[in-house]
């Protein structure tokens, strides 16, 4: 078996991955970097919207700081998130989108003068300022106080993604493509790298790192309905779920997008409605004014998801083959901003639905988007309970998003976190003296994958199809873990799932082929995958309130005197059925302790916040994040 | 609806046993598909040894280039209702084949990145703590312009050069550069880039058959570039030759996309 070795291995090389793997390779370590497809086509890339940071440049992000984006990041979290990591994101953010721009991001620039731009749905103009040209433009996303998003274009994942990418070539970053990891080697104390697959010919090989850093992204790929890309099943959630000894943070909390379009779930940006599209019903009315009268359809995603299910439920949805759905108007923003200012979605819509969205309506409904969930870190994004391991991104539980993201929060994380992760690895790495690689567990790692890989393709325990399996878990979340929740639905759903996981064990492949093997890749997964099924599903199941994403028609009110907490959930025995799940506590303090978000409505249980866990708002500790350009 | 007759390209190099051929698989057309749907189907109900490379399935990833009835494009924004009953698919040639429709576009793409130095090349270093250098909105968007190419290889594996020369950079590497060109950061020179494509791996191997352009499923203006970039190296190779006036006059005339370089 092929053995690789390096200071860092980054398994992932989205946004994340490689912001991290920039840091490393920066300050002189050795860098591989894993990644199921080529980094470009990483699930990053898909992103269209852009990535708030608090530059204020815009006359519509005037007086915007850290402090500002901040209370609108906790609000949109429903005092979920850790405030000391919302803090530190809040505050290194503009810094990251600058040197983005310095690495050659295309970012959109302030172009000073009256320009029309567009508030639910109407027209308004405001005059840029001149001494603001050519600085970083903003444009509006749900949930904030100001119109914080950078971007480029609605091609934004894109362009920092190639950014990013051009900058690991010319820092000689070792770029593993085409290779899915499987098992974390480590020794109950210490990550020491992982066992992956080659997907050019199917081998097993080893990779010994110092540091290990998991960045796959999320593991959207549990829902039949995603906006992510086919390649997000969860696999670095997975390796280190397996391990029996890392906790996964959040896994309720699942983010669903009002505007996935039917039937194809490919997501149109939230840009479409920042820009001022709207939502329209069956009789082609406007309905979100009549729940959310202030924000509209601009509330976050969470709420607007809600208010769509709602109404559609009342018999207002637009019946299609594939299921009722709503549509989003854009018509009234013209063709030169459609094909301009919002190209991808113009494509998205003629290449994939046939649709004109100049002239015609965008069939679209709430489609599982985001998970705010994943590996529990510390601030410093070293996963809970092995030395040596990382995570960032959504792949991590880092937790800035606590029960609820913004639109353009995450695609910031990656960058974001990414620098203040890949500094404090570099920071690991100086300071770790003689990491000891055990042969030994590569050993019993490799040949325990190797015997699950002979008990599939030989049908040593069964013949059970891995996409029969995969698909009934699908379809037991969309049903009983979905957008309302409720505890019957989902005691079912968990029992459901418990079943599948039984069938996922007597998997056996259904086609024979020499080298590598598609259909093994998905059979590797399943098991994993319904792993983490369970976790969402029996962490929503206990967690008897709504918060955020998580809405519990059973427990309609947030309840901050008894879940002001976070879920951790471990697989402790590979023979249990369930994760075992802790709690603790959301944030080490409060800057800003709980309180009514503004929109969505709901009802609140309070419960009193220690005075000693309450600090001053507003960058306390004078948080400064540190240079390491 | 109508039965499609999908005519896929077969062959496994791993295997010994294995050798080129076209498999026919037969299925129900259904409302909205497209390749993805379709080939997923196979996949997951006829044949799960189908060997084919999707990601995010809505045209912005590039993992999908393949050759359809004869054309290279992408395959999951490819509707079948705007296809005959009868679908031929075959890898994207040129490219090393990893198995029936799986090619290997991320080894060549990184190799390119490196020999063209795809990156800012500057000697100023990131201060954390200044505001960002200002930019005119209209090259951003210019320079995004030229960015949105997706690496799907559809403009190297339509191309007649280079079917016949391993060693040339295709479309996409000269638009990559072109990129850079017009992008102040960067302050590479037009010795700079004539080093790298003055030759006939470069702009000059080009034969002009177009075709790149024709297939690029992101419609970037791949001619267009490959005019300026030739030009400004052309201009830059005879430069110590040509009367100061002409190459002045040259050099001003040079870059007709209205960048500052120009």
């Amino acid at each position: 078996m092929q053995i690789f070795q390096s200071d860092l291995l980054c398994i992932g090389a989205g946004l994340a991955g490689e912001r991290v793997a920039v840091s490393a390779a920066e300050a002189g370590f050795s860098t591989i970097c894993l990644t199921l497809v080529p980094p470009r086509r990483s699930h990053s890339s898909a992103a269209q919207g852009g990535m708030q940071a608090a530059l204020g440049n815009s006359i519509m992000g005037e007086g915007d700081c850290p402090d500002i984006h901040f209370t609108d990041t906790v609000k949109g979290s429903d005092w979920g998130c850790d405030q000391e990591v919302a803090r530190l994101f809040a505050e290194t953010a503009p810094i990251a989108m600058r040197e983005m721009a310095f690495y050659g991001c295309p970012w959109n620039r302030v172009v000073p003068g009256e320009h029309t731009y567009y508030k639910g749905g109407k027209p308004f103009t405001a005059v840029e300022k001149t001494e603001n040209e050519g600085l970083i433009h903003s444009r509006a996303f749900g949930g904030t106080a100001k119109w914080r998003t950078c971007y480029t274009s609605d091609g934004t994942g894109h362009a920092v993604l190639f950014t990013l990418d051009n900058r690991l070539v010319q820092l000689g970053v070792t770029m593993h493509d085409r290779v899915q990891a499987e098992a974390l080697i480590h020794d109950g104390q210490r990550c020491m790298g992982c066992v992956a697959r080659d997907l050019r010919t199917g081998e097993l090989r080893a990779y010994f790192a110092r540091a290990t850093l998991i960045a796959t992204g999320g593991y959207g790929r549990i829902y039949k309905a995603t906006t992510n890309a086919v390649i997000c099943d969860g696999g670095g959630q997975i390796c280190a779920l397996e391990t029996g000894i890392v906790p996964m943070g959040n896994m309720e909390a699942i983010q669903f997008h009002p505007t996935g379009t039917v039937p194809t779930d490919i997501l149109v940006t939230e840009g479409c409605r920042g820009d001022g599209g709207t939502l329209l019903d069956v009789n082609e009315y406007r309905f979100m004014p009549d729940y959310e009268p202030e924000k509209a359809e601009l509330a976050s995603r969470d709420v607007v998801s809600r208010r769509m299910t709602e109404h559609m439920r009342k018999g207002l949805g637009v019946k299609s083959p594939y299921g009722d759905h709503l549509w989003l108007d854009i018509r009234h923003l013209g063709e030169k901003h459609i094909t301009t200012n919002l190209r991808e979605v113009y494509d998205i819509c003629n290449n994939f639905l046939g649709v004109n969205p100049i002239h015609q309506l965008i069939p679209v409904r709430p489609t599982h988007h985001y998970s705010m969930g994943g590996i529990r870190t510390n601030k410093d994004g070293a996963a809970y309970g092995l030395t040596g391991l990382y995570a960032a991104g959504e792949a991590a539980c880092w937790d800035m998003h606590g029960f609820n993201r913004l639109g353009g929060n995450s695609l910031a994380e990656t960058v974001v976190a990414g620098r203040i992760v890949g500094q404090k690895v570099v920071e690991f790495l100086q300071g770790d003296e003689g990491a000891t690689f055990s042969t030994a567990a590569l050993k019993e790692t490799a040949a325990k994958v190797q015997e699950r890989i002979d008990d599939i393709v030989y049908c040593r325990k069964g013949n059970e199809n891995c996409y029969a399996v995969r698909d009934a878990m699908q379809d037991v979340m969309m049903e009983n873990v979905g957008i309302f929740r409720n505890g019957t639905d989902l005691q079912a759903g968990v029992e459901k799932l418990q079943a599948i996981l039984e069938r996922a064990e007597h998997i056996g492949l259904q086609g024979k082929t020499v080298g590598f093997s598609p259909e093994l890749s998905m059979a590797l997964r399943v098991r994993g995958m319904v792993k983490l099924a369970l976790c969402t599903a029996y962490g929503a199941l206990m967690r008897t309130e709504s918060r955020g994403a998580h809405a519990r028609e059973d427990f309609p009110e947030r309840n901050d005197r008894d879940w002001l907490n976070r879920t951790l959930a471990t697989w402790k025995d590979p023979k249990d059925t369930l994760p075992t799940l802790t709690y603790e506590d959301a944030t080490p303090y409060f800057e800003i302790p709980p309180g009514d978000r503004g929109y969505g409505g709901g009802k609140r249980i309070s419960g009193d916040i220690p005075a000693d866990k309450i600090r001053p708002f507003g960058n306390p500790h004078g948080m400064k994040e540190s240079s390491n350009a | 609806m109508r039965k499609l007759h999908l005519e896929i390209f077969r062959y496994n190099p791993l295997d010994p046993d294995s050798t080129p051929h076209m498999d026919s698989f037969y299925l129900d057309e259904t409302p909205s598909m497209t390749l993805f749907i379709a080939l997923t189907q196979l996949r997951e109900t006829r044949d799960p040894t189908l060997k084919f490379d999707f990601c995010c399935r809505a045209g912005i990833c590039g993992s999908c280039g393949m050759v359809i009835n004869g054309r290279p494009g992408l395959a999951c924004s490819s509707q079948t209702k705007d296809l005959p009953d009868h679908i031929v698919l075959q890898p994207l040639p040129f490219f090393k084949l990893l198995g029936d429709l799986s090619v290997d576009t991320g080894t060549w793409f990184r190799s390119a990145w490196e020999r063209i130095e795809s990156w800012i090349h500057t000697d100023k270093t990131f201060d954390p703590a200044a505001q960002e250098e200002r930019m005119d909105n209209e090259l951003a968007n210019q320079i995004f312009e030229l960015d949105r190419c997706i690496e799907c290889g559809c403009c190297v594996a339509a191309c007649g050069t280079a079917l016949m020369r391993d060693d040339f950079l295709g479309a996409t590497s000269i638009n990559r550069l072109a990129r850079f060109y017009i992008d102040p950061r960067d302050q590479r020179t037009d010795k700079d880039y004539y080093e790298i494509i003055g030759d006939d791996n470069g702009v000059f191997g080009c034969m002009g058959l177009l075709a790149c352009e024709d297939v690029c499923p992101k419609k970037i203006p791949l001619q267009d570039q490959l005019g300026i970039m030739r030009r400004m190296v052309s201009i830059h190779s005879v430069r110590g030759i040509l009367p100061k006036k002409v190459a002045d006059f040259l050099a001003k005339a040079g870059c007709s996309c209205g960048c500052h370089k120009g």
